[in-house]
């Protein structure tokens, strides 16, 4: 494992204007060799990593060269460069890690191969939280995890941190591009700006223009034609005169594309509409609307601008717009192309258009679907009728409300007994709350003693007893300024100690996930948390003893629940020792 | 919960309910007991419909013998789907309490455009077309020959449901539109036709208040409806106005020439049956020589829209001789057409009463008063006579119709009103003859007189003395409850200057100034930076609209906007509104945040909710008057004072406020649910307007909110905003209790007899 290298080739540059000299750069966790492809060159490298006290890069996406630069701990440093820009967080991995455990000889690297976006992923983790890289450090190049298993347990902070990031991507400007013209004031001109944003925009907006487009283009105009007729339509809309318009598309056909209106979204709109959500659907009305049958009722008060019915294709309306562009903007960027060209920005709007409509018509049973919506909806009508919600079925998507709900349960809920070990619920005071979790421990104790092979669904919920509590306990604390013990402790302590909680926890839980041990893996890795825990332990009696009279009470109480906790595993190892050692000893009596 | 009301036991489905909610039920089963009408307001969001139909349900299961029928009447379809999946959690309480013999059948109908399952016939574009098309199928006579040519189209679905015959059922529970629709494809029935059908047998149905308001559409699906029925007009604010709406009728020329097509074409129709099927002619002349006007029982595929004027008031009599003949019928309509035409010649606007109409058609054309009375039946017979199908083509001589039908019968609480062009726009010659109805009273009348018990129940009926006199009824209750919160849930604001001190307002002489139009934009724009998700802004009327946010636009204030919030705007275009506000839904389920702008008396502020997070703010900009210089509602006001002595100013007043409480009602739905309202005008903040507002929100509007301006209104929003979002208990602990348990209830109905209220 020590010697997995990383190869690449790389450019060493004495400084950032400096052309380079290309070579190949090895990089295990110790060190890194650079070797120039050019033998005669005098350039080579040979540093340790303990040597280098801090590395840049340039970011990722900057139009720049991918550039890592080391400096060197008697200052001077290297400038390297890459061909691409993933291999850098790579090589910088390597030189985080071998700065950081510069003295460990045989640091855990990953034994699994892992792909590139993974890696990427579970740096990007531990840069974004501190504390995970920390524990990552502790246990990972502390020896008593290996890597996967470190991760192992965190399988939905990377699923989920996948599964969100197709999501983020730039949604489009809410903003409207209108024709503003700009003219010199001299001459008959007219000026208009677009950008291939502006046009991806319209495309998206104007299904017409789109599809005008790639009628057109490229070969009954070109793509600036195309444009300039384009604007010059908009340019009639927003004068307001549809006569004018109408003129001059009777004039000219292309044009007459752009003024008239878009056939294709009044299509779209009219299969849209059959699967609106029925409370809002007031098109259905007119159907039993017989009132207002042609020139039945009274005249609206609102007067209709009559028009000759062959102007009637060129009214537009300022609200059509304005509802189609925040249509389209609450849709998000449908496509994942290069803006540059237009054509494919065009080509591909129409696919996912493709797209969406086999969906609909795959899309079955849409009026038992509408149906259960309003019914779905009309059972959450009046919410505070309902009786207070069973926890259980309250929908996870309403946090705050399961909040308020709880509140007033709160209180009472701590003194409640459940099966096996005590139900946990939120606590108000920090004091009660290290009651229960005391309670919770010693039960552990009893039962780890009693019953030498825990029952692994016992073991889970101890687990989770535990770690949430702790967890709870130090939220709590943490977002309550005014009655925080942990304020109140200098700050060094206060750091120790959350570091502590962390790493407990995080040893707790590999801890009992091991259990039942079936495996030789299984036993290696409790031995090797074993061996962490008892490391733990002295340090955090420290902790107690370190601390000033006056918040020694208080620390003790922070600090008892982990100790117990550890014992308890501790004191569970041991018996498992003893009763293996017994098994196997009368194993090797019965062969002889 | 359970709970008694006398000798009614009550299933309700939540576990709490509101003390207003029972005071409710307790009122509504006091007009139940008595078979009298009655007139209820209570505030939104104290779960008005869930109350009502409990207590009707309920009603009805503890009298077996002779159970009630409820006919529930919304204004909208949706409204009318939300109804049904309330009275389906209803029913599935009732039966898991009660078992199977709390089985109802309660259904929804609407028209085919919104329920047939027929895609050759759902594909066409509006109602009218649908309808036709579903006849070209399904008419008697196309079904005839299509069983001698099997070439002719039918639609399997109504050939499938017959086939059923008497087996085609719906089995009991609940069904919404769309699940007729389901029940329909998956029996491969017309959905249509057998809700139709089923009405007669259900124990409930959900409808639209024209299917028993409008005499046309009523004549052919509520004839039947018993009188142990108890009918409810919910969300009823607006009832006059659908009232005379239902009765008035107008021509343009656009009409007339429609007509004339129409009436060419079945002069044609005659020439070719007299040539082919002479017969057909003569046999329907002997049938008005017998005196049917109209045909006895028509199969229900043949029925079109009925008379338009009310069941009492049809002629029983034999059709007059001289228009029993098609050819002299058709000759009688052309002459009637043409004396439309010359008097849309005129150059002034003419104001007359239907008595003078009447002598001048006859004087000018020599059409009587009785030949007028019988145009509509006479037509009707004709058309089937000739075996017409395409019937959405008729309509435009069938407006002809019923203008003569409806000025030949009624002879006050009318008047005919012919104006050139449109008063706005002198220059745009559009002439319109509009027969007007003023009389609210008469299309309700014959509701009134064949059910036993009306109940008319609404958000906003204030002052609700004025209705009974509107509508010529007699309440044996008439109650308006106030509504009880656990916390200042809403939080109504007058705001009469913008951020530079000077005053708002949509009246006419500030409307377009452009300090005005910027300080509502600026208004606008600090909202949007504060409030979270959803705000509904509603404007005095679309023009109004139209040009504000046009200006907007160009200074740049929507764009301001839009940096916050996504932008929705309602149009006159009712598809393009629904995608907007289901666009605007989802923005705000997401987290993105809407603006949705709407127009006060347009069919967003008619019938949408904004509850919860779909609207925290409305801001009504201005104070929604109707347009008071309208010919016809100067002729409406006349008619009130001279019948009802109700002033001109207390009615305009009264129906511009109601339609902004109504606006601003929409964002609470629930004593859970919170929201803002704005009133932007320097008038809300005068006595005479402000106290026409309902009481549940003038208790709300503190002397310190009467008469702000932008910056303060902003503070006050960040305010509310803020102590909305700590936690409360829901039951009103401190002080009044809001929210009862059965407990709680059944220990206050044995106390000392009256509640709350």
């Amino acid at each position: 494992m020590a010697d997995k290298q990383v190869i690449k080739r790389a450019k060493y540059k004495s400084s950032v204007k400096d052309p380079g000299v290309a070579g190949v750069l090895k990089m295990n966790i110790e060190r890194f060799v650079f070797m120039p492809n050019d033998p005669k060159s005098t350039t080579k490298l040979n540093v340790e990593f303990r040597m280098i006290k801090g590395h840049k890069f340039t970011k990722e996406g900057s139009s720049k060269q991918a550039l890592l630069n080391l400096t060197q701990d008697q200052g001077g440093n290297y400038i390297l460069e890459f061909d691409s820009f993933a291999d850098p967080n790579a090589i910088a991995f390597h030189a985080e890690a071998g700065r950081v455990v510069p003295d460990k000889s045989a640091p855990p690297v990953n034994n699994e191969q892992l792909s590139r976006e993974e890696t990427e992923r579970r740096i990007k983790l531990l840069q974004e939280n501190s504390e995970l890289q920390a524990l990552h450090k502790q246990f990972v190049y502390g020896g008593i995890l290996t890597e996967a298993e470190f991760w192992a347990t965190r399988k939905k902070l990377l699923d989920q941190n996948d599964s969100r990031r197709p999501k983020q991507r730039l949604a489009l400007k809410n903003e409207m591009w209108t024709v503003k013209p700009l003219s010199d004031g001299q001459t008959n001109r007219v000026t208009f700006n677009l950008t291939p944003e502006i046009i991806h925009q319209i495309f998206a907006e104007k299904p017409a223009v789109r599809q005008a487009y790639l009628n057109f283009v490229p070969n009954k105009m070109t793509e600036k034609e195309f444009w300039t007729k384009y604007s010059r339509a908009e340019y009639l809309h927003s004068t307001k005169n549809i006569v004018a318009a109408a003129a001059e598309a009777a004039e000219d056909e292309e044009l007459a594309v752009f003024l008239k209106r878009d056939d294709m979204l009044a299509n779209e709109a009219r299969r849209k509409i059959r699967r609106v959500d029925p409370t809002v659907d007031m098109e259905a009305d007119e159907g039993d609307d017989y009132i207002h049958l042609p020139d039945h009722g009274l005249l609206q008060n609102e007067a209709k601008d009559v028009l000759d019915s062959q102007y009637e294709p060129y009214r537009r309306s300022f609200s059509q717009d304005l509802n189609q562009h925040a249509a389209v903007v609450l849709q998000g960027r449908l496509i994942d192309v290069e803006l540059g060209d237009t054509r494919t920005v065009a080509e591909a709007l129409i696919r996912t258009k493709k797209a969406e409509l086999s969906d609909e018509i795959s899309n079955r049973n849409l009026e038992r679907k509408l149906s259960d919506r309003i019914s779905r909806i009309a059972e959450k009508q009046i919410e505070d009728l309902q009786g207070s919600p069973d926890p259980a079925q309250s929908h996870p998507s309403d946090p705050r409300d399961y909040f308020d709900s709880q509140q007033p349960n709160a209180l009472k809920a701590l003194g409640d007994a459940g099966s096996g070990t005590k139900p946990l619920r939120s606590s108000v005071s920090s004091r009660e709350a290290y009651g229960s979790l005391r309670d919770i421990v010693s039960d552990i104790r009893v039962m780890g003693l009693s019953e030498p092979i825990v029952n692994q669904e016992v073991a889970l919920k101890v687990l989770n007893g535990l770690t949430q509590n702790i967890s709870s306990t130090k939220l709590h604390l943490g977002n309550n300024p005014h009655e925080s013990v942990l304020d109140r402790l200098p700050k060094v302590t206060k750091e120790e100690l959350l570091h502590h909680w962390t790493s407990v926890q995080e040893l707790l839980k590999h801890f009992w996930s091991s259990y039942p041990i079936t495996t030789k893996y299984l036993y290696t890795k409790v031995t090797r948390l074993k061996d962490a825990m008892s490391q733990v332990y002295p340090k955090l009696q420290e902790i107690k003893e370190s601390v000033q009279s006056d918040f020694r009470h208080q620390v003790s109480l922070l600090v008892h629940p982990m100790l117990q906790a550890l014992r308890c595993c501790l004191l569970h190892t041991t018996m498992q020792m003893y009763r293996r050692d017994l098994l196997r000893r009368r194993k090797t009596n019965g062969s002889v | 919960m359970k709970f008694q009301i006398e000798d009614v036991t009550v299933y309700f489905p939540y576990d709490n309910i509101y003390p207003e909610q029972y005071s409710y039920m307790v009122e509504l089963k006091r007009a139940l007991d008595a078979k009298g009408h009655c007139l209820l307001e209570m505030p939104t969001g104290t779960g008005k419909t869930i109350a009502l139909l409990s207590l009707i349900t309920s009603y009805a299961l503890s009298k077996p013998s002779n159970p009630v029928k409820l006919l529930y009447c919304t204004r909208t379809v949706h409204e009318m789907e939300k109804t049904l999946a309330e009275l389906r959690f209803l029913h599935n309480y009732q039966v898991k309490h009660l078992g199977p013999s709390a089985r109802i059948l309660a259904l929804g109908l609407s028209s085919r455009k919104n329920l047939c399952v027929n895609p050759s016939v759902i594909s066409a574009e509006n109602r009218d077309s649908v309808d036709a098309a579903c006849r070209k199928l399904t008419a008697s006579w196309v079904r005839a020959m299509a069983v001698e040519n099997p070439n002719i189209p039918t639609c399997e679905f109504f050939e499938n449901y017959e086939k059923a015959a008497s087996d085609a059922v719906l089995p009991p529970g609940v069904y919404t539109l769309q699940d007729l629709r389901a029940f329909g494809k998956e029996k491969g029935w017309c959905p249509y036709f057998l809700a139709r059908h089923m009405v007669q047998f259900a124990n409930v149905v959900v409808y639209s208040y024209q299917y028993l308001l409008d005499p046309k559409v009523a004549g052919i699906i509520s004839k039947e409806m018993q009188r142990e029925s108890v009918v409810v007009f919910d969300e009823a604010h607006n009832i006059d106005n659908v009232c005379i709406e239902a009765l008035s009728v107008s021509v343009r020329m656009q009409t007339l020439e429609g007509a004339t097509r129409n009436l060419n074409r079945m002069s044609q129709e005659i020439e070719r049956l007299k040539a082919t099927d002479a017969g057909r002619l003569r046999a329907e002349y002997n049938r008005l020589v017998e005196g049917l006007a109209q045909r006895g029982n028509l199969p229900i595929t043949d029925t079109w829209l009925t008379n338009p004027t009310l069941p009492e008031d049809i002629l029983k009599e034999a059709v007059p001789g001289n228009i029993r003949r098609a050819e002299h019928f058709l000759s009688v309509l052309r002459r009637l057409v043409q004396y439309f035409k010359g008097r849309l010649q005129t150059e002034n606007v003419e104001k007359e009463g239907p008595v003078t109409f009447v002598a001048s058609i006859n004087a000018q054309v020599g059409i009587d008063q009785k030949m007028l009375r019988f145009c509509y039946d006479r037509l009707h017979s004709l058309m089937l006579t000739l075996e017409i199908t395409d019937t959405d083509e008729f309509l435009h001589i069938q407006t002809i119709c019923d203008l003569a039908t409806l000025v030949g019968t009624y002879t006050r609480g009318f008047s005919i009103i012919i104006e050139p062009f449109d008063e706005r726009m002198p220059h745009i010659p559009d002439p319109v003859l509009q027969l007007c109805c003023h009389d609210a009273s008469l299309a309700i009348k014959p509701v009134f007189e064949r059910f036993q018990s009306v109940v008319i129940t609404s958000g906003t009926l204030s002052p609700i003395d004025l209705y009974p006199r509107l509508l010529n009824f007699n309440p044996v209750v008439s109650r308006s409850f106030t509504m009880s919160l656990t916390r200042d849930c809403i939080c109504p604001m007058v705001l009469t200057r913008g951020s530079d001190q000077l005053p708002v307002s949509t009246k006419y002489d500030l409307r377009s100034d452009p300090g005005v139009e910027k300080n509502y934009g600026k208004l606008l724009v600090e909202m949007v930076s504060v409030v979270p998700d959803g705000i509904v802004c509603f404007f005095v009327s679309y023009s109004y609209m139209d040009g504000i946010v046009n200006s907007w636009h160009e200074s740049g204030i929507l764009k301001e906007i839009m940096q916050h919030k996504l932008v929705f705007i309602e149009t006159q275009d009712v598809v393009e509104t629904t995608l907007a506000l289901d666009n605007y839904r989802k923005a705000c389920d997401c987290g993105r945040g809407a603006v949705f702008f709407s127009v006060a008396r347009g069919k967003v502020a008619e019938g949408i909710d904004f509850d919860r997070h779909y609207g925290r703010l409305v801001i009504m900009f201005g104070v929604p008057f109707q347009y008071t210089l309208s010919r016809i509602l100067l002729a409406r006001l006349e008619y009130l004072r001279e019948t009802f002595q109700i002033r001109e100013g207390d009615f305009l007043t009264f129906d511009a406020l109601r339609q902004a409480a109504q606006c601003v009602g929409r964002v609470i739905r629930s004593k859970a649910d919170y929201g803002m309202m704005i009133f932007a005008d320097k008038r809300y903040s005068r006595h005479d307007k402000r106290s026409k507002l309902p009481g549940w929100i003038l208790s709300h509007l503190r002397d310190a909110h009467l008469n702000l301006s932008t910056d303060m209104a902003v503070h006050i929003a960040r305010e509310f905003l803020r102590r909305m979002a700590q936690p409360y208990d829901k039951t009103g602990a401190m002080g009044k209790k809001t929210l009862l348990s059965q407990e709680e209830l059944e220990k206050m109905a044995n106390g000392a007899g009256d509640m709350l209220f």
